[in-house]
């Protein structure tokens, strides 16, 4: 048999182990290649499929490179203005307590502008998920500095290093709403490798089902790329995050509640 | 020997070449090609087929999920 | 005779809400509006009709959250007063450009800044001529009596969900605090999940149905062509209101030689200065416009035949009197009387200016 048939004959439905969940779109993701919200968003199709919860869950999305993540999950959304979406998700999740909502938000949205609506969402302990993507800068608007930026990080609005005398330091806001009596699950995850996937399903998985348990809020941070923003290739950025990243927002969960 | 014989099948078209399957692979089957597909992206192909075990990596890593992955008992 | 009450003007909002099926309140305290949400918090409507009230961490967090219930084709409200307006600016331009049914209620305050907690109409520019970014427009009802805010909560939902559009009550201190006789009106169930879907299941976000489309709440549209298009049906919108929803009343006009053209408490003001000015001899009447937008434009220009100068009277500097004057096109002296920064004019004053600025011409 030559490599050709034998490739041939495996490919075939009963063989099939990995494809693409059908809650996610066709179309075609506008994020640069290697783009950890594409990850993300997959992990969480993934999970709304394997729940069977296509018609029951509604997604916030955020103003920054995922603003346009309602092209991609086949579920009803909502477009939040820039840092909001924690509020939409709290009336959306108290009028419709039966459904399952869920913000996406960047770390410009949710640590900067939309500081108080997170706070305040996590301290009522609103029934929802929320997904933060820290990829410690400003993707949309072309790399400018995050609250999440580290410490010398060059981004376009921190030329020289973010000097955090000036700035402040890097938030660790999974750290800080952990302290927060209304959060029931804060954890920080990664999804550079096919194991912090695999991890990271996990604990989307677990957030929607603390939804239907009527748990309050689960909080997932994940410690993503941009790879555009930091100058680097792909494969480069996972490198830098892993040996920069990783020591200041150390991965794993916080609280479990 | 390995147990399991494994293939995946990249939407070349829609691959934006970002290499991220390519590190994730823990047997080296993939490679960037040295051609571009329509959108100018050395797309992802199985250059050492032989090795693919079926582990899945390259599908979960895959942020444009364009990997579809099978696996059969090696016989 | 329904449920008749001595009440203010704020607490009738509240019971207006619970009475008319309204699912949710968000608010942030703010004077001189805080008893709408306080009565809100005493009347506990989520044990009697399952409408949530929620006290937000700001005026910002209260808008946006209504945006969410809006999405959800919920009946949901706010309220609050002129700073706390101009911070859910950005909500309210969010869900007109969403296409979004909502009720604001701004019981005004005078400004600019903090200003002064005292009644003021001095935001009819904010109300009427955006306050947000963008080309749109809020359908703006002003109550001019107790009864009118029980009326206008029932109303302002009624045009909001006929328009897909957000519509608010622009009131003032005068009428929030005022206490004044009010027929309440029936108990109007809260919508059923099926009326819902039958009357906002084109666009709700409620769940994607099995085999249906999905909805999806957004205001962007990045391409310039379709975000064009889009606008020129906002624009479709905004004239079909001007053609079919404008309202207002007319007070001893038939034979008035001069108009007051006056909205919410200076209307009441100005009903007295009718009787005085007639006790003197001057035939003057009133128009009082029930609608900001769409503004009685035409109503205006109808009297234009008969009436030899107007006299717009508001307390602020001087804003609704451009809409008369754009109304008016120069044909007879238009003029402006107002007291501001919290300051409520006299009949006796409005008589003078009338005599001063109209017929002193
Ligand atoms: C009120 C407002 N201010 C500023 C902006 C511009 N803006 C768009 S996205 C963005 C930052 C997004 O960064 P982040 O949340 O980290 O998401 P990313 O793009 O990195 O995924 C900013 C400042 C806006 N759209 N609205
Ligand atoms: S700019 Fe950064 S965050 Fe945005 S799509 Fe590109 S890689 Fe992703
Ligand atoms: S991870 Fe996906 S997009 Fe990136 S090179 Fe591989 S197949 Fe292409």
């Amino acid at each position: 048999m030559t490599a050709t048939t034998e490739i041939n004959n495996i490919i075939s439905e009963e063989n099939l182990v990995y494809k693409k969940t059908d809650v996610l779109l066709d179309n075609e993701m506008h994020y640069c290649p290697g783009c950890t919200h594409g990850v993300i968003h997959k992990v969480i199709a993934e999970v709304i499929e394997e729940m069977d919860i296509q018609d029951k869950t509604i997604g916030v999305s955020p103003v920054g490179c995922s603003v346009l993540a309602y092209n991609y999950l086949d579920i009803d959304w909502q477009q939040a203005a820039h840092g909001r979406a924690p509020a939409l998700a709290t009336a959306t999740a108290r009028l419709m307590p039966e459904k399952y909502v869920f913000t996406y938000q960047g770390d410009g949205d949710l640590a900067s502008i939309g500081c108080a609506e997170i706070i305040h969402a996590c301290n009522r302990g609103e029934n929802i998920v929320v997904v933060f993507v820290n990829n410690a800068i400003y993707g949309m608007t072309g790399g400018q500095m995050a609250p999440t930026t580290l410490e010398n990080q060059v981004t376009a609005t921190s030329p020289y290093g973010r000097d955090c005398a000036s700035t402040g330091a890097p938030m660790k806001i999974s750290e800080m709403v952990s302290l927060l009596p209304g959060t029931r699950f804060v954890t920080r995850q990664s999804a550079e490798t096919a194991g912090a996937v695999r991890k990271l399903k996990k604990a989307i998985r677990k957030g929607f089902e603390n939804t239907r348990e009527k748990k309050g809020l689960s909080f997932i941070e994940i410690v993503g790329t941009c790879s555009s923003g930091w100058k680097l290739s792909p494969t480069q950025s996972n490198e830098w995050m892993k040996e920069n990243m990783f020591p200041y927002y150390p991965l794993g969960t916080l609280k479990d509640e | 020997m390995a147990k399991f014989k494994g293939a995946i099948v990249v939407d070349t078209e829609k691959c934006k070449g970002c290499g991220l399957c390519v590190v994730s692979c823990p047997t080296a089957v993939i490679e960037l090609a040295r051609g571009v597909n329509g959108k100018g992206y050395h797309y992802a192909h199985m250059a050492n087929p032989d090795a693919c075990i079926g582990c899945s990596s390259c599908g979960l890593v895959c942020p444009d999920t364009v990997i579809t992955v099978y696996r059969a008992k090696a016989s | 005779m329904g449920d008749v009450r001595l009440m203010k003007g704020n607490e009738v909002i509240a019971e207006a809400a619970i009475r008319c099926g309204c699912d949710g309140y968000f608010g942030y305290p703010i004077t001189p509006q805080s008893e709408i949400m306080e009565t809100l918090m005493i009347r506990k409507p989520e044990d009697e009709t399952g409408m949530v009230v929620l006290q937000a961490e700001s005026e910002v967090a209260a808008i946006n959250m209504v945006y969410g219930g809006a999405s959800c084709g919920k009946k949901v409200m706010t309220s609050s007063s002129s700073p706390g307006i101009s911070l859910k600016a950005e909500g309210i331009t969010y869900l007109a450009g969403a296409e979004l049914p909502a009720l604001i209620v701004n019981i005004v305050r005078g400004g600019p800044g903090l200003g002064t907690i005292q009644p003021a109409q001095s935001d009819y520019f904010q109300a009427v001529k955006g306050g947000g970014h963008g080309d749109y427009k809020l359908i703006v009802l002003a109550p001019a009596s107790v009864q009118e805010m029980n009326d206008f909560v029932d109303l302002g939902f009624e045009l909001s969900f006929k328009y897909l559009n957000p519509a608010m009550i622009l009131s003032d201190g005068v009428i929030g605090q005022m206490m004044e006789k009010v027929e309440l009106s029936d108990y109007k169930p809260r919508w059923t999940d099926e009326e819902i879907e039958k009357i906002s299941g084109s666009w709700a976000t409620n769940g994607k149905k099995a085999g249906g489309e999905r909805n999806i709440s957004t205001s962007l549209d990045l391409d310039s062509a379709k975000q064009e298009v889009f606008n020129h049906k906002l624009q479709a919108k905004y004239r079909a209101m001007e053609e079919n929803d404008v309202r207002f009343e007319k007070i001893a006009c038939d034979d008035a030689d001069y108009l007051f053209v006056a909205y919410g408490s200076s209307a009441r003001i100005c009903q007295k200065s009718v009787e005085l000015a007639r006790e003197k001899g001057i035939k003057v009447g009133l128009l009082r416009p029930i609608t900001l937008f769409p503004y009685p434009t035409k109503q205006i220009q109808e009297m234009l035949g008969q009436v030899k100068g107007i006299l717009s009277v508001e307390m602020s500097a001087g804003q609704m009197v451009e809409d008369v004057r754009l109304a008016v096109e120069g044909k007879v002296p238009v003029e402006h009387f107002g007291r501001y920064g919290g300051i409520i004019p006299t009949p006796e004053e409005v008589v003078e200016a009338l005599e001063e600025k109209i017929l002193g011409k």
